[in-house]
């Protein structure tokens, strides 16, 4: 059987769900010997590649590059799942959504919150702009799996990875969903 | 005392006259989900959960909280059928929806039932877009503290506090999404004449929305079967342990 090709991609999450996917242990050798990573915060590939099968999106679509982001992922992979609360929910990630749009975030964080030379960060190019609501991913793109938890424990990532990698059609069982 | 006889999931069960049909399934080991009813506190029907199918005369079925539904003679019941499973699953995603839910970062968080009812119902994302509401939290107590981002309105805390306490410092303010739960006449609680600080609210709440003060993610237990054994205490005189 052909080698799948795997991705992991980091949106707007703390990368706490990277972490729990570090935590496979010693199953990140078996995976090892079944996939290629092409794309990933942990290996050195610049652009997201053509003909992904499997990809686990982590973080919730906070910026401009984030949409950009998830929308070329979806373009150009098989399966995608929502990995961690901050995908499936908008999570931690979306607390800012009730304080309103982009500019009273920013004046929130950059100027009411201090008091020492208050100012908004302005970089274009360098700073990637702040959409005025953070969204979970399904809400931009369709998903084929929620993997929830913050983080997902191991065993549940283990779980729906082996059911993939066996071509079987992933579903996380019973308790497996649970939120937080 | 009158009895009727009913089918509740193909099997034939006894009510007493004045029994729900919530009381009459899990007297027959028939399991409803409910989230605003807790035992000891009257029903108000207030969350939906325990929708039943209750199949009418030529036909069809109507849908009927089992909380507050009385069972009767011939009645014949569904409670776990497809378009109930997609309904509840519905309900706890519009919860979800309609405030703001963080479970990772939850005083409740794996000790909640709204948490818990989306486990059970299958909810492993929420279809609807999130309302966001800007929410209040209420620290002003010295014990206790309300955050009604989590709250889902099911009122067990303004019946516990009525019925069980018999202060009546809550209520409940405001129309449709801009409903609230309020103390006294909208004070803030810790300046609320009628709160005798007993914990009863707190206790019965399914979720993060009161908690004890200085409780952080996950801390905070709430003892909701202390006021079923309160009541049996003083109506029954039954002690249970
Ligand atoms: S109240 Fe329950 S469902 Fe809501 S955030 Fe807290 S743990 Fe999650
Ligand atoms: S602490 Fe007791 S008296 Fe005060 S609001 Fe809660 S139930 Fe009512
Ligand atoms: S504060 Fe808790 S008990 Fe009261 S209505 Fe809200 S969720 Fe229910
Ligand atoms: S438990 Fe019956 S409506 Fe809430």
């Amino acid at each position: 059987m052909a080698r799948l090709r795997l991705a992991t991609v980091w949106l707007g999450g703390c990368s706490g769900c990277h972490m729990s996917f570090l935590d496979l242990d010693e199953f990140l050798m078996d995976l090892a010997d079944r996939v290629d990573v092409v794309y990933s915060p942990v290996v050195d590939a610049k652009e997201y590649p053509e003909g992904v099968d499997l990809v686990l999106v982590e973080g919730a679509v906070a910026n401009e590059d984030n949409l950009a982001m998830i929308r070329r992922v979806r373009e150009r992979t098989r399966i995608l799942v929502s990995f961690g609360d901050c995908a499936v929910t908008g999570n931690v990630t979306a607390l800012r959504n009730p304080i309103g749009g982009s500019d009273g975030v920013l004046r929130r964080s950059f100027v009411e919150q201090t008091d020492r030379d208050p100012q908004i960060p302005f970089a274009p190019g360098v700073l990637p702009v702040l959409l005025d609501r953070v969204t979970p991913v399904h809400s931009v793109v369709s998903v084929d799996l929620y993997l929830p938890g913050c983080p997902p424990p191991a065993p549940r990532i283990r779980a729906v990875l082996e059911q993939l990698l066996d071509g079987r059609p992933a579903r996380l069982a019973g308790r497996e969903i649970k939120f937080g | 005392m009158s009895v009727h006889t009913l089918r509740i999931d193909e099997k034939d069960v006894s009510a007493r006259a004045g029994q729900t049909i919530l009381e009459a399934a899990s007297e027959n080991g028939i399991s409803i989900p409910t989230l605003c009813h807790l035992e000891g506190l009257s029903n108000v029907g207030a969350c939906r959960l325990c929708l039943v199918e209750v199949a009418v005369v030529g036909g069809g079925t109507r849908l009927a909280a089992a909380c507050v539904t009385a069972a009767a003679e011939e009645m014949v019941i569904q409670t776990d059928t497809d378009r109930l499973r997609e309904y509840r699953k519905m309900i706890v995603e519009l919860l979800f929806a309609e405030r703001n839910h963080v479970c990772s970062v939850c005083v409740a968080n794996n000790h909640c039932e709204l948490q818990e009812m989306a486990v059970s119902q299958g909810v492993d994302h929420v279809r609807y877009d999130y309302l966001e509401p800007r929410c209040d939290v209420d620290l002003s107590h010295p014990r206790f503290g309300l955050d009604h981002n989590r709250c889902i309105l099911c009122t067990r805390c303004v019946r516990a506090c009525d019925e069980v306490e018999g202060a009546h410092t809550w209520d409940v303010s405001g129309r449709g999404t801009l409903s609230r739960v309020v103390t006294d006449l909208n004070a803030p609680w810790g300046a609320s004449e009628t709160c005798t600080s007993c914990g009863k609210c707190v206790m019965a709440c399914p979720t993060g929305a009161l908690f004890h003060q200085s409780s952080t993610v996950s801390e905070m237990i709430h003892e909701r079967t202390r006021l079923s054994f309160l009541v049996d205490a003083r109506e029954k005189k039954q002690w249970h342990a």
